[in-house]
């Protein structure tokens, strides 16, 4: 069986001007699929969420969200919600108030304060509904703007950054949250600058770079992308665990004499791909040596994504 | 065997209007300067105008104002002529230029046009919302003033600008129908509001732009301009509804004032709905336009402007200033003929009518060496009247400060006895001599034979 894709982008280009946002983009997002879109500034990712909920309509290619076709007029099929730089709300009125209002516009009438009530829940703001959001943090509007977005019952949700200015509660709040409605079947396009984030919400991520798709596929082929890493490793005698990874094939010992003046210059810092790690940790434990933690320095999926997008650290600036 | 499930296309409903009408509504009322304005709206003017009818010095710099002792419908007039050069362009830049710019400011646009889903359905409700609030602020000046001066003086008599008196009946019908009129102008400017603010997004020019084009424009209401021009700015309609307090009433330059003030508003708010639609939602920095404001607001307005004009000078008798010897002639002989009858009746005097009075005036502008037309504060007036029985013809001498727009303030200059200061004992208590000094209108645009 087949589910028709919540999105399917061909080849869309939207320019401002002289400059070129999107060129040629490709997308597609299946229901139930939480799907990252990444990307360093200005490399168009604003423009391509701003797309798919009808604030913008593409200078060329082919759009269908929720297998109705985008024209060329500011419309979306219904079913579609979600924010951009940040949830829209009037510091003016309560968090109930803007959802009421938001719920109105929508057309639900029958149970639109049952809705309302249970959309608060559902991201933690039921104490603070009858509050002026003028008040509230950043993390309690964009826990605001999801449950706006939630209030409409989406098929396709479209979140910026949503855990931006969340705490790490908050934050485990709103990943619930989407995870659930990918579980019911919502496809949801986030963006983000948090791979932890991406690497835990979503099945699969496009690397936007200059305004053009540099990857886009399931997350464990991008974090295979990132070839050799930086690894730490911490163990109970680094004069043997360095002469060891001197000796093991595919693995070097870059020189950093920055690291060796940082307090843990204990710790040793290894660079090589997957495979020879794992070799690595066979031979220290034959040369019984101990292994007290082994983690990449950068993570893989961003490690990944500064190759991809060319943002990452020059040789230089590596000390390598 | 595959199966695709394809999920039935559904069409972008946009939001009905009645609720984002009602929407846009919740949200300028949340906003605490327009309770302020609404309070102060409803309030102020009726604390104003108990305060002032029961002071010793009226303003009677103000038209109207002389008579705020005499009759509880003067206060709402004087509020009337106050607001349209204050109050009116300034509640206009506050409500209507800011509309959509607020928007801008919170940042909101993308939030509400993915609620909305129709830029139309969000232009007509945020245009009708501000329509609304501004209809209230107005209810508020007119309905807060009316209840203050009647109150405070009672339903009295009120004098009109040719001296006539007009029952309280009329007085009531007349002074709404005023304050109706001037809606026209309001609309006028609170659509170069929604202009500013769709051009001009969150930069303040767009906010104060009702307000300075009102404010320009009264400055150059009182210069001596051609009448045909005066009657082609939509701030005309501001000062033409005193056109209904004389009888007949003028109602040439009150009608071409409503239709011009009809169709800037027309023009202005076609023009912001040509430029909100074709506006780029994503630019989160939007800042506005002069470009586009000159191209699709400032042009077809200076346009309209062009085209009444001529329409003004081809289908009306408008020349000039539109001041003419003749006419001031005829209307102070009017309001002195009107006056004298009120004033006799003070003095308990026997009543004599306008028509035995058989009133004339002669005036000359500035001497011989100047032309006896336009405004200025050189005219100066013989009155001539006949007493019934009486072979003696009674005379009387005035200046008269008559103002670009009409308006003249005449000022007694003897014989003292006739129309000199004193107090005369009314109905209301003592009184300065109605003869004294008084307020007349002439119609800019009637046609008067010239001797």
């Amino acid at each position: 069986m087949h589910e028709s894709p919540a999105v399917r982008g061909r080849g869309l280009r939207k320019s401002f001007g002289d400059v070129v946002a999107l060129d040629g983009v490709d997308l597609d997002v299946t229901a139930g699929q939480v799907h990252g879109l990444v990307g360093p500034n200005g490399a168009g990712k604003t423009t391509l969420l701003g797309l798919l909920l009808g604030l913008a309509v593409a200078d060329g290619g082919e759009l269908e969200i929720l297998g109705t076709p985008v024209g060329r007029t500011l419309a979306v099929p219904d079913g579609v919600a979600g924010f951009v730089d940040g949830p829209g709300l009037y510091p003016s009125l309560t968090a109930r108030q803007n959802l009421s209002a938001l719920a109105a516009l929508r057309g639900y009438d029958a149970g639109r304060a049952a809705a309302v009530d249970d959309a608060l829940e559902q991201v933690g703001l039921t104490d603070v509904a009858d509050d002026r959001i003028r008040g509230f943090s950043l993390g309690m509007r964009q826990r605001l703007g999801l449950a706006a977005a939630l209030l409409t019952r989406p098929r396709l949700l479209v979140l910026d950054e949503p855990a931006n200015g969340l705490d790490p509660a908050g934050k485990h709040h709103v990943h619930r949250v989407i995870t659930g409605l990918a579980a019911d079947g919502t496809a949801v396009v986030l963006s983000s600058h948090r791979m932890d984030d991406l690497a835990v919400l979503c099945s699969e991520v496009t690397v936007l770079a200059t305004g053009r798709v540099v990857f886009s596929g399931p997350v464990s082929k991008l974090a295979a992308e990132s070839g050799e890493l930086d690894y730490r490793l911490l163990t109970s005698d680094t004069a043997a665990a360095r002469r060891v990874a001197l000796d093991t094939p595919g693995l070097r010992v870059p020189p950093g004499p920055a690291r060796d003046r940082r307090p843990d210059a204990d710790v040793l810092v290894v660079r090589g791909a997957v495979p020879a790690i794992e070799d690595l940790v066979v031979r220290l434990v034959r040369a019984e040596v101990a292994v007290r933690e082994l983690a990449p320095v950068v993570a893989p999926l961003e490690a990944a994504f500064l190759a991809l997008t060319g943002t990452g650290p020059t040789e230089e600036e590596d000390g390598s | 065997m595959t199966e695709t499930i394809t999920p039935p296309p559904v069409e972008a409903r946009p939001a009905p209007v009645l609720r984002g009408y009602r929407f846009e509504l919740v949200k300028l009322l949340s906003q605490w300067r327009i309770r302020v304005l609404l309070l102060a709206c409803w309030l102020a003017p009726a604390g104003f105008v108990a305060a002032v009818s029961l002071q010793s010095a009226l303003p009677a710099d103000t038209v109207f104002g002389r008579w705020m002792h005499a009759t509880g419908w003067a206060g709402s007039l004087v509020v009337l002529d106050f607001s349209r050069s204050w109050a009116l362009p300034l509640l206009t830049a506050l409500v209507a230029g800011d509309v959509f710019a607020a928007e801008d400011r919170l940042g909101t646009w993308r939030h509400l046009l993915v609620a909305v889903r129709s830029p139309r359905r969000i232009f007509v409700t945020k245009a009708l919302a501000g329509l609304t609030v501004l209809l209230l602020l107005v209810a508020g000046l007119a309905g807060s003033s009316i209840a203050g001066g009647l109150a405070a003086v009672g339903d009295r008599p009120l004098v009109g600008l040719d001296g006539h008196l007009l029952a309280p009946g009329d007085a009531a019908g007349t002074v709404l129908l005023a304050w109706a009129c001037v809606l026209a102008p309001t609309l006028a400017f609170a659509a170069i509001g929604l202009l500013g603010s769709v051009a001009l997004g969150r930069s303040t020019m767009g906010l104060l732009l009702p307000a300075l084009l009102a404010f320009t424009l009264q400055l150059a209401q009182l210069l001596p301009l051609p009448v045909a021009v005066r009657l082609a700015l939509p701030s005309h309609a501001f000062l033409a509804w005193r056109g209904l307090f004389t009888g007949p009433a003028q109602t040439g330059p009150l009608l071409i004032g409503l239709v011009v003030s009809l169709t800037w508003a027309v023009v202005a708010t076609a023009s912001a709905y040509h430029l909100f639609l074709r506006r780029d939602f994503t630019d989160l920095t939007y800042e506005g336009s002069g470009r586009r404001l000159l191209v699709a607001g400032a042009l077809p307005l200076t346009a309209l402007v062009v085209l009444t004009f001529a329409v003004v000078t081809g289908t009306t008798s408008a020349g000039g200033s539109g001041i003419e010897r003749t006419k001031v002639e005829g209307s102070l002989a009017t309001a002195y003929a009107h006056l004298y009858r009120m004033q006799t009746r003070e003095l308990h005097r026997p009543d004599v009518t306008e028509a035995q009075l058989r009133a004339t005036a002669a005036c000359d502008k500035g001497g011989s060496r100047v032309s006896d037309e336009g405004p200025g504060n050189d005219w100066r007036c013989v009155v001539s009247w006949h007493l019934p029985g009486a072979t003696a013809v009674g005379t009387a001498i005035y200046q008269l400060d008559v103002t670009a727009d009409g308006r003249y303030v005449a000022d007694g200059d003897g014989p003292k006895e006739v129309n000199g200061f004193f107090q005369v004992r009314t109905p209301t208590g003592d009184a300065p001599n109605p003869l004294w000094q008084f307020d007349g209108n002439v119609d800019l645009l009637s046609r008067v034979s010239k001797d």
